[in-house]
């Protein structure tokens, strides 16, 4: 029975709570158990709140049993990145600054979490303050990628997809603000999706860079991911860049599953060289599927998507910079220095010499440089020029086509310490993700096969125009479905 | 008083009469909203520390700010007021800088992109031949929050020193805005008195408008005051910045001082350092603080938790329809009513008694009476119980049921005086002062006349005058009947019944 759990869907389980043939409690201890299990060899999780977790599930039953009609999701448990703040939980941000803290409110979204049932398991591992691609950059150690412990679970929300890999987890939540859903749901096999910049709340989200983040759901289906979109998506009057819009039907979208007419298009400019080879014949593949499957397959060119990268890493420093300034010793977390003689300077500066990593100092250092006065009309400024040209070739390509999709990544999952000394080979891995943040647009990366050479998990990003989030639900349950035709099972049994 | 090492100043007049002062300045209001600038917490003033605080005035993490519709109502009012443009469409911007009162570690501003631009206040200046109007131009007027509050233990009360230091919250995150003035040029002597002219109807508007209750005691109005001089036709010299000028007098003895002490130094061949100076009210005098040169850079940028603001053109049209009268136009209009001169306006300008006067004579008091019970018997208590006009217990109807009493004959000026006594003691209502003191006059003429009677009986030789020719002898046996009622007697009414009563008239 146990297993069977594990493995279920998220949308499985609850039809199997809803018909009674579970109870949440059982649900919610299986997967506990499974954390004790495996985590201590992975390391999603930077706490559990087991607790918590059982004293929603058996409020679920009890409910349940007085006849009461329950969200849809009711009793099925769900992780949390620790970027989001929760009552009763640390949140830490993968960050020694921060150590510890416990935070009187809950994020918008966990609070949509609480009202839906959901028992919250823990809050999982990040690169400190999101800032990386492997989650090596956590000041509470490394993650490791459920395919190959000697490889890393993509980053910043490594440890919401490695739980996910690992069948810790039905459900989680993350944050993308350059790739950080959907590069890590890339390279563990699983489904990620970056929403539409607006429509979901950030409010209780730790700000890293404010018009890039945005949260979204982990899952290991399409439809999981559809539904979890919903408990948390909607207009937040706390949050002055939410979007007013009415969440949209995407469980509906993602039943749909028909691409029949659909136009898709390929960006030129995020495929062939420097892709590695098997991920680039999956994604081929993947092409031919879709066209088999009715699309019409067209080319589009993004020019401008060459700048992304350089005006990514001005626009999130500059804004990082800022957003950090508060972690200063004065209020809350880490306080270092404060012997009696020393002076306020003096103990904000020694507590963020040792608070912080070195990334985070490095994209400090960045963005502080990036906004001075003499420099932001060379650096921030034009950044900001270019981020105008990347959403024109996003208009532009929308014309032609429905949806566009890409590879998530270049490459497959690096190995653990293959990239920490070299940051620019770390920021290339966003290569492709990085415009969708830029723009604002919705994406979603799911698994389209294993890469022939090393037999790791390939990803495909398909990305929809601004407040057409239900397309990707569309086109990626179409390409799902006929994946787990092709390959007679379904794709996350590769797990051990 | 603090002992400090005073510069050499120049004399005022010596100052004036090589170099022409221009000067800036860069008013905060406090806004009189009853939430924040970004949260709903309340704003009231004197509340326990960090007891009006939620996750957004504090900073914490993951929390963001939401603007408050009524801050922006009232900047777009107050940029009308001073005749400014609303602009169609401005932003939020961060000024960065560390600071302990700063749960945020930036201040969300305004920089490039102010809501209001252009405008201009005429400001009336007193001078000794009456009353001139100069023209401030306005620069802008732009939104920003208020920070906490520090508070030093030990170390003189500045951080540099202190034991240690506790921070109060419940200011930080109340909406200010911030007027800055063109620099302000020719006015040479008169400078000073411009600065505070200035500021002093800069309140008037914002408590016209109702937008902020401007108490510079409690901090809702602070100014900074830029001062330069230089010799005319030349280039404007270096300007040093003066903060903590917080009441009119200062605006005056701030700006007053640096002329002398940069006058001095210029004198000297010396040059002036571009600086900010701190203004202290015990002995007017201004030391620096913090040197332009280690300034900090505030890397400002657009605020990208906030959406730009975009006034409703419409919306900003039905504000300008319903903007109240302005002060200046008021006082002008009211001065025709009155009849009065400028001499007389002015008294009553100073005295802070324009409205009180007005509401006075709206209940029915000619002006004449109204104005002379406020900047005379009022003021004198205000004075001397250190309180405002406005804070009296009086009110503008209970001077007219006085009044009415005067010219009934009831009273005279010196029981109406009494009566206002045991008002403004609390004792109750006009009535119920005269009914308690007994202070009515005695209007009954048969009681008059046997006053009369006696003291024409006890004064032969005066009535012997009087009958002579000599009229103004009558105040003798008129002080003698006055004695006799103690006071309470019309001494109009005393003379003509005496001057019947001897057939003289
Ligand atoms: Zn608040």
């Amino acid at each position: 029975m146990s297993a069977d759990v594990l493995r279920m869907s998220a949308a499985s389980l609850a039809a199997a709570l809803a018909g009674k043939q579970i109870t949440a409690e059982e649900v919610t201890r299986v997967f506990l158990e499974r954390i004790r299990d495996v985590d201590p060899q992975i390391h999603a999780f930077l706490r559990i709140d087991e607790e918590g977790a059982l004293a929603t599930a058996r409020e679920v039953d009890r409910r349940r049993d007085g006849g009461e009609n329950l969200p849809r999701l009711a009793g099925v448990p769900v992780a949390v990145k620790d970027v989001m703040t929760t009552v009763g939980m640390p949140t830490t941000v993968g960050s020694a600054i921060l150590d510890g803290w416990e935070p009187p409110y809950d994020a918008t979204i966990v609070a949509k979490l609480r009202d839906n049932l959901m028992p919250i398991l823990g809050k999982t591992n990040m690169d400190e303050f999101a800032m990386g691609s492997s989650t090596e950059h956590s000041a509470y150690g490394p993650t490791r990628n459920p395919w190959d412990t000697d490889r890393i679970p993509g980053g910043s929300g490594g440890g919401s997809a490695a739980a996910l890999a690992a069948l810790e987890v039905p459900l989680a939540l993350g944050t993308d603000t350059g790739g950080s859903i959907r590069q890590p749901a890339a390279v563990t096999g699983t489904v990620g999706v970056k929403p539409t910049y607006g429509s979901v709340s950030r409010y209780g989200l730790v700000a890293l860079a404010s018009s890039l983040d945005q949260a979204g759901p982990c899952a290991r289906t399409v439809m999981d991911a559809a539904m979890l979109h919903e408990v948390i998506a909607g207009h937040d009057p706390r949050d002055s860049t939410s979007l007013p819009d009415p969440v949209p039907d995407f469980v509906g979208a993602a039943r749909r599953a028909d691409v029949g007419g659909v136009r898709i298009g390929i960006i030129s400019e995020l495929t062939g060289d420097g892709y590695q080879a098997g991920v680039m014949q999956r994604f081929t593949e993947a092409v031919e599927t879709y066209r088999g499957l009715g699309a019409d397959i067209v080319e589009v060119s993004c020019p401008n998507f060459s700048y992304a990268l350089a005006a990514y890493y001005l626009i999130l420093p500059s804004e990082a910079s800022s957003n950090l300034a508060k972690f200063d010793a004065m209020r809350y977390g880490l306080r270092v220095g404060d012997d009696g003689i020393a002076t306020v300077e003096q103990v904000m500066a020694r507590t963020r010499d040792a608070g912080f990593g070195a990334e985070v100092k490095r994209r400090i250092m960045l963005g502080t440089y990036a906004l001075s006065s003499g420099y932001y009309d060379e650096y921030y400024g034009q950044a900001q020029k270019v981020r105008t040209l990347v959403q024109q070739d996003f208009d532009a390509a929308f014309e032609q086509c429905d949806v566009l999709i890409s590879p998530t990544c270049p490459t497959t999952a690096f190995r653990l310490g293959e990239k920490l000394e070299d940051p620019l080979a770390m920021y290339l891995n966003d290569i492709a993700t990085i415009p969708v943040n830029l723009a604002g647009n919705a994406a979603l990366s799911l698994p389209v096969g294993l890469a022939p050479e090393d037999g790791l998990p390939v990803g495909l990003q398909i990305i929809a125009p601004h407040r057409q989030d239900q397309r990707l639900y569309n086109a990626g349950a179409a390409l799902e479905a006929a994946l787990e035709d092709q390959w007679d099972r379904p794709f996350i049994e590769g797990l051990q | 008083m603090n002992t400090r090492t005073q510069p050499k100043l120049a004399r005022l007049s010596d100052a004036l009469a090589t170099y022409e002062p221009v000067i800036g300045l860069e008013v905060h209001v406090e806004l009189g909203t009853n939430t924040k600038m970004f949260c709903g917490c309340p704003t009231t003033f004197g509340g326990s520390p960090n007891s009006q605080v939620c996750p957004v005035c504090l900073g914490l993490p993951g929390s963001l700010p939401v603007v408050n519709r009524t801050a922006i109502e009232s900047t777009i009012r107050m940029g009308l007021a001073l005749n400014c443009t609303i602009v169609p469409w401005c932003r939020f911007a961060r000024k960065n800088y560390f600071y302990p009162d700063m749960p945020k570690d930036y201040q969300i501003s305004q920089y490039d992109e102010p809501i209001c631009v252009d405008g201009y206040l005429d400001v009336d200046v007193p001078t000794d031949d009456g009353v001139t109007t100069v023209r401030v131009e306005i620069e802008r007027v732009h939104m920003e929050e208020d920070t906490g509050k520090l508070t030093h233990a030990g170390g003189a009360g500045r951080i540099q020193g202190a034991d240690y230091s506790l921070v109060d919250y419940n200011r930080a995150g109340i909406p200010l805005v911030e007027i800055v003035t063109k620099p302000v040029t020719g006015t040479g002597g008169l400078a000073p008195a411009v600065g505070r002219a200035y500021v002093s109807e800069l309140r008037d508007i914002m408590r016209t408008l109702g937008v902020s209750d401007v108490r510079m005691e409690e901090g809702s109005l602070r100014c900074d005051a830029n001062l330069s001089l230089s010799r005319s036709g030349e280039p404007w010299g270096t300007r040093t910045e003066t903060k903590n000028v917080n009441s009119l007098r200062s605006v005056e003895r701030a700006l007053t001082y640096e002329i002398r002490r940069q006058a001095a130094i210029l004198g000297a061949g010396g040059s002036i350092k571009q600086e900010t100076r701190h203004f202290h009210e015990d002995d007017g005098t201004t030391t620096p603080g913090r040197s332009k040169e280690e300034a900090e850079d505030y890397r400002y940028f657009p605020e990208p938790d906030l959406m730009p603001v975009a006034p409703d053109p419409a919306w900003v049209e039905e504000l300008r329809a319903t903007l109240p009268e302005p002060p200046s136009v008021r006082r002008k209009r009211l001065q025709q009513e009155w009849g009065i001169s400028d001499h007389d306006m002015q008294s009553v300008i100073n005295a802070g008694a324009v409205e009180l006067v007005e509401l006075t004579v709206a209940a029915g008091v000619d002006q004449a009476s109204a104005r002379k019970w406020w900047l005379g018997e009022f003021s004198r208590h205000a004075n001397e119980n250190d309180m405002e006009l406005t804070d009296l217990a009086v009110t503008p109807a209970q001077i007219a049921d006085v009044e009415s009493l005067i010219v009934e004959g009831t009273l005279n000026d010196k029981l109406a005086r009494q009566v206002f006594e045991g008002v403004l003691a609390g004792e109750g209502e006009p009535s119920d002062v005269i009914k308690k003191r007994g202070l009515a006059l005695v209007s009954d003429d048969s009681a008059l006349v046997g006053a009369i009677d006696e003291a024409i009986a006890a004064m032969p030789d005066v009535v012997d005058k009087i009958k002579g020719g000599k009229v103004q002898a009558a105040g003798a046996i008129i002080g003698q009947v006055m004695k006799a009622t103690r006071g309470q007697a019309d001494a109009a009414r005393v003379r003509e019944l005496l001057l019947e009563k001897l057939e003289v008239s």
